[in-house]
């Protein structure tokens, strides 16, 4: 009876609740630029989502204690979805609500499901290094940003590498290439461009997905076992890398003919198999680790000195930490453009943000400048390239660090145009976006 | 003292039959809905559709299907996240390969797809029964999965997998705002209820809970189990099925196969056996303890440490979330066996003997 009472009590006391946070949930608009952070720090991918996250809000933390943007400072939220699509959604819903400017899911699946509502919120969507391959076009795909790489670039530069290994694209007919791939939007997102260049060069394409999460590959590395692959691409994330590269190891699969997407080359991937992955190799999205670059010893120096690290401060310069805090870069970098057209020192707004974005100029000395010598190579957006560079390295595991190449390398432009446009406008015609003419653009 | 029948007569055979035979309970509920038609698209802000009230009123609906085949027919099913997937993309591939194929017309059908899925997973209840069923029907879930992975045809050969639905309207009628999205879910809900209320007190869900509580009485006194139980799977996954379309395209917009993972047949199960087996409002109060709770919890806990003077990390929050969440499932289950749907009976038991409750 008792127990009853108090049982309805803690019910009815949790709708009042209820109704009092969701209340609050309309904020009222600081004088700040508000960044909110999707993260997952807890669940299946939170090894790899924590240091891109710390990497994320240690940047802006970084810029804040610079001055900020033009005296505008940064504040930010983070919203934790576990990588799962519909908790995604509802970040995005409560984020957006409090002045949100800009977003980065950091999740393709929600990426796919972003894409719809940016044009109708006027918030940009930036996927550094993920997301729609066919978004690049900026014509038809106004909010969505995949500056620095998209999937179908990682494609294309795997087949590059394998290509210079084996002595010329010439020398790939009649070659095996598996694909095991995480078995989502994020995993399937290179097919199309593998496949088109297995017709370009006559090598067969083998595809071997792998269910979510990618504990379970004692059945795909079997099929591998059987039908002897010259190499392997693998499209992992989270805990299915390093299960992968441990399935590799036992089934005598030499690592030295893995490689693996930048999601697929970080310290989590490896570390748990150490010294059985050496040899391992991945694309990066430009940057690998880079503990001695100045962006990392600012951030040692003026936010983790202070005691205002968001994580451990040895995970900072490590690979996925670089990678939330370019994405985090380049975020700002699309205000403070922004500002210079719409006026220094106010806050932007969504459309304003945008504008910034597809006039993003970063050349060498502005990148130098800040910090980033040696870790980026220029990135500079339009109307019709949202991407901005598709400059890759690879880095290979050497046993206890990775270790970056020295060549870089640059998606096939003419192969990878026409398949954007391909895919672009087939998107346009299904949703009957006109795409922007070049007279439009330069608005 | 307010909640009491007396005075109130019936003298007709119809007033005897009514769905709510009190006229304070009738007022109640029709006052319920019609502040959820014209109240609450003036009070709740875009967050609150969104995020909140369409993700429960969709789920809600996909409940109320599972709780007609589990609560009402006695068949446990985890398959309901695959016959919500089969709505999905039956309706997807209805509006895209038929041309002029209206909103309404491609989501029941999506639902009828569903439903005959339903038949055919459903065959196996009739030879196996408890947890051997569940077992079976997940079959179902894992068959889904893969077909919706791995045949193109049903994703209209998008390369990643995911495929999206826009411009949604009905006879005109474009449902692009949030309030007029949860207005179109809303009236599916209201029509769907007051057809599962009346399936289970007509002769149809008479048969499943004579099925329910004992298949070989029931046989004897002349059901057709065959006929009960696909009934029951054919209307169970019709309802959810139509949720299913629901789902992905009014609040999604655009979906993978995961976005309906053995996850959420778990979800649905967990809401009609918290909410109440058997109950109609069961349905609805399961859906809103597992959609809104976690969001609620996630929301205040961040509140309350900064309310204390503590700062909480986003992991700690999601951490607390979920041990709050499932300690509060084992809690309500050790109070209330028979659902949160039960509580609320016996308060309106209580009512009507107030003052004086023994």
């Amino acid at each position: 009876m008792k127990f009853r009472a108090l049982a309805l009590a803690a019910a009815v006391s949790a709708v009042g609740l209820t109704s009092a946070t969701v209340s609050t949930a309309a904020f009222a608009q600081a004088k700040e630029q508000f960044f909110p952070v999707l993260v997952y720090r807890t669940g299946a991918y939170a090894a790899n989502g924590n240091p891109w996250a710390n990497g994320y809000v240690d940047y802006l933390k970084l810029v804040n204690a610079k001055g900020g943007v033009n005296g505008v400072k940064l504040s930010f939220e983070e919203c934790e979805f576990g990588y799962a699509t519909d908790r995604g959604v509802e970040c995005y819903e409560r984020l957006k609500g409090k002045g949100a400017t800009v977003f980065q899911p950091l999740s393709t699946g929600v990426t796919f499901a972003l894409t719809d509502k940016a044009p109708v919120d006027k918030i940009p969507l930036v996927t550094a290094g993920y997301g729609r391959s066919e978004s690049q076009d900026g014509s038809v795909f106004n909010w969505n940003f995949p500056l620095l790489g998209t999937y179908w670039v990682g494609a294309d530069v795997a087949i590059q590498h394998i290509a210079k290994q084996a002595g010329g694209l010439d020398k790939l007919k009649g070659k095996k290439i598996a694909l095991v791939y995480h078995d989502s939007p994020f995993g399937k997102e290179p097919i199309p461009l593998l496949q088109e260049r297995a017709k370009l060069h006559g090598f067969e394409l083998m595809l071997l997905p792998v269910a979510h999460p990618g504990v379970e590959q004692k059945a795909t590395w079997l099929q591998i076992r059987q039908a002897r692959p010259d190499n392997v691409l693998l499209w992992g994330w989270g805990v299915m890398n390093s299960t992968a590269l441990k399935e590799a190891q036992a089934t005598g699969f030499a690592r030295e003919k893995m490689l693996g997407i930048w999601w697929a080359g970080a310290e989590p991937d490896v570390k748990d198999v150490g010294a059985g992955a050496k040899g391992y190799a991945a694309l990066t999205l430009q940057h690998s680790a880079e503990p001695n670059s100045k962006v990392v010893k600012d951030m040692l120096e003026m936010v983790h000195a202070k005691g205002q690290g968001t994580g451990p401060k040895d995970e900072v310069g490590s690979v996925l930490y670089m990678r939330g805090l370019i994405s985090s870069m380049v975020a700002v970098e699309g205000v403070r453009k922004a500002q210079e057209r719409y006026g220094k020192g106010k806050v932007m707004t969504g459309e304003q943000v945008r504008w910034g974005l597809e006039n993003l100029n970063l050349d060498q000395k502005t990148l130098d400048g800040m910090g980033f010598a040696g870790v980026m190579r220029p990135v500079q957006t339009s109307c019709l390239d949202h991407m901005g560079s598709s400059w890759v390295r690879i880095q290979t595991w050497d046993g206890t660090k990775w270790v970056p190449g020295t060549d870089w390398y640059q998606a096939d432009e003419k192969l990878l145009r026409g398949m954007v446009l391909n895919a672009s406008r087939k998107y346009a015609e299904e949703k009957k976006i006109t795409p922007r003419t070049p007279e439009q653009c330069k608005q | 003292m307010l909640y009491r029948e007396n005075g109130q007569f019936k003298t007709t055979y119809a007033a005897d039959q009514q769905i709510f035979t009190i006229a304070q309970d009738k007022w109640f509920v029709l006052g319920i809905v019609a502040f959820a038609f014209l109240a609450v698209p003036m009070l709740a802000d875009e967050y609150m559709f969104r995020a909140i009230l369409i993700p429960f009123l969709i789920l809600s609906l996909a409940a109320l299907g599972v709780n007609l085949l589990v609560g009402y027919c006695g068949q446990i099913t985890l398959g309901a996240g695959a016959f919500m997937a089969v709505g999905a993309y039956a309706a997807y591939n209805f509006l895209i390969r038929i041309d002029g194929m209206p909103l309404i017309g491609a989501l029941l059908l999506g639902g009828l797809t569903s439903a005959g899925m339903g038949i055919l997973f459903g065959i196996p209840s009739l030879r196996v029964r408890g947890l051997y069923l569940a077992v079976a029907t997940l079959a179902a879930q894992f068959f889904c999965d893969w077909a919706f992975l791995r045949i193109k045809w049903f994703t209209n050969d998008s390369s990643s997998g995911s495929v999206s639905v826009s411009d949604l309207s009905v006879f005109g009628w474009v449902i692009d705002s949030p309030a007029e999205k949860y207005l179109f879910c809303l009236g599916f809900i209201v029509v769907f209820a007051v057809i599962a209320k009346n399936m289970t007190r007509a002769t149809i869900g008479r048969q499943w809970m004579a099925i329910r509580d004992m298949d070989v009485a029931a046989e004897v006194i002349g059901i057709r189990p065959m006929y009960a139980k696909l009934s029951a799977f054919a209307v169970s996954s019709f309802f959810v099925g139509v949720a299913g379309a629901l789902w992905g395209f009014v609040h999604l917009g655009s979906w993978e196969p995961a976005a309906f993972s053995v996850d959420r047949s778990f979800q649905l199960l967990f809401m009609v056996i918290i909410g109440g087996l058997g109950s109609i409002l069961g349905s609805f109060v399961g859906a809103a303890f597992i959609v809104i709770l976690p969001i609620f919890l996630n929301q205040f806990l961040p509140a309350l440490g900064g309310l204390l003077g503590l700062h909480i990390s986003t992991a700690a929050v999601s951490h607390a979330e979920l041990i709050i969440f499932g300690s509060l499932i084992v809690f309500f289950l050790i109070v209330e066996p028979h659902g949160l749907a039960r509580l609320w009976a016996i308060a309106k038991e209580k009512l009507r003997l107030w003052p004086f409750p023994h």
